[in-house]
């Protein structure tokens, strides 16, 4: 399985990325910005950092660099694309996935591990993973995600939430939202389930040692449905 | 010629930092203020010396680059 890993001008999750994509099996490819081809690839992922140092807004820069297009191509056509943190940002300034992230609802910066709930398993990203909740990390400052409610019906009606902060058991509730999102929205598809831009960043749960296997699971699971 | 462009958060959109600020005022004193929004200001110095195409460009530029219609409004101001 092929993968690619876009870097732009402030990205720092990129190489993060790069190694648990080779840990679990891809040959992944590191593109840059500024170039117009994709390479070939299963799986292409924004990946986190601040790309363009958040001017003007988060991932807004971006969504128009020149590699954008043939991903935003790339995903039309059908293939795997991937937003994790400031990748999230860039997929709904390009308006791949609905909504926007807003400025979190408390003014911090959130680094700290959360636990989501897989909202659904009809897709590449999460069919077969067994469990239902998983450990991820954030660090983030923009990952308030809103959207309008003829979106979010939209959203809701297309089972497009992939997965919602909660609680160790699954409990999705007030409480556990860190950030003030719209149902505690975490991750969202597009509609076809192709596309998936999520604020948590399993690549940095791929070591047992040093934080949690939840994202070995995710990974060892994407890679699986993809062959 | 200079064109300028205000872009404001829709109504139903949270603005913690304009909620922030309002506090802070209040806090200095200025107690009679109901509420705080806060948006961005740009100034855009172009070539072109038609106002309605400068002002249809800007408009262009709004909304592909400048705004994020889901959240913002934006309002250019009548260049001089």
């Amino acid at each position: 399985m092929k993968s690619s890993v876009i870097t732009f001008p402030g990205s720092n999750c990129d190489r993060d990325m790069d190694v648990a994509l080779k840990k679990f099996g891809f040959k992944n490819k590191m593109v840059w910005h500024a170039d117009a081809e994709l390479p070939k690839s299963d799986l292409v992922v924004l990946p986190g950092g601040f790309s363009y140092g958040d001017y003007l807004r988060c991932g807004s820069m971006a969504s128009k660099s020149k590699i954008m297009q043939s991903v935003i191509n790339f995903a039309n056509s059908g293939g795997m694309v991937m937003g994790i943190c400031n990748g999230f940002q860039i997929l709904v300034e390009t308006g791949l996935v609905p909504g926007v992230l807003l400025r979190n609802k408390y003014l911090e910066f959130i680094c700290k591990n959360v636990f989501v709930k897989i909202g659904d398993k009809n897709n590449k990203y999460f069919k077969n993973v067994n469990n239902d909740v998983l450990e991820f990390h954030i660090a983030h400052n923009e990952g308030n995600y809103f959207c309008t409610n003829d979106q979010l019906k939209e959203i809701e009606d297309n089972n497009q939430i992939a997965i919602n902060y909660c609680d160790e058991n699954g409990k999705i509730e007030d409480q556990f939202n860190p950030n003030g999102s719209i149902k505690n929205i975490a991750g969202i598809f597009n509609k076809e389930k192709n596309v998936l831009g999520m604020m948590p960043h399993p690549e940095r749960m791929i070591d047992a040692s040093l934080s949690g296997e939840d994202g070995s699971l995710f990974f060892k699971n994407l890679i699986n449905n993809l062959k | 010629m200079k064109i300028s462009v205000i872009i404001t958060l829709k109504k139903d959109v949270l603005d913690p930092q304009g909620k922030v600020i309002h506090q802070t005022l209040d806090g200095m004193g200025f107690d009679d203020v109901n509420e705080v929004r806060q948006g961005k200001y740009f100034e855009i110095e172009t070539k072109e010396t038609d106002n309605e195409k400068a002002k249809a460009k800007v408009e262009e530029m709004c909304k592909k680059l400048l705004a994020n219609l889901v959240i913002e409004n934006y309002k250019i101001i009548d260049p001089k």
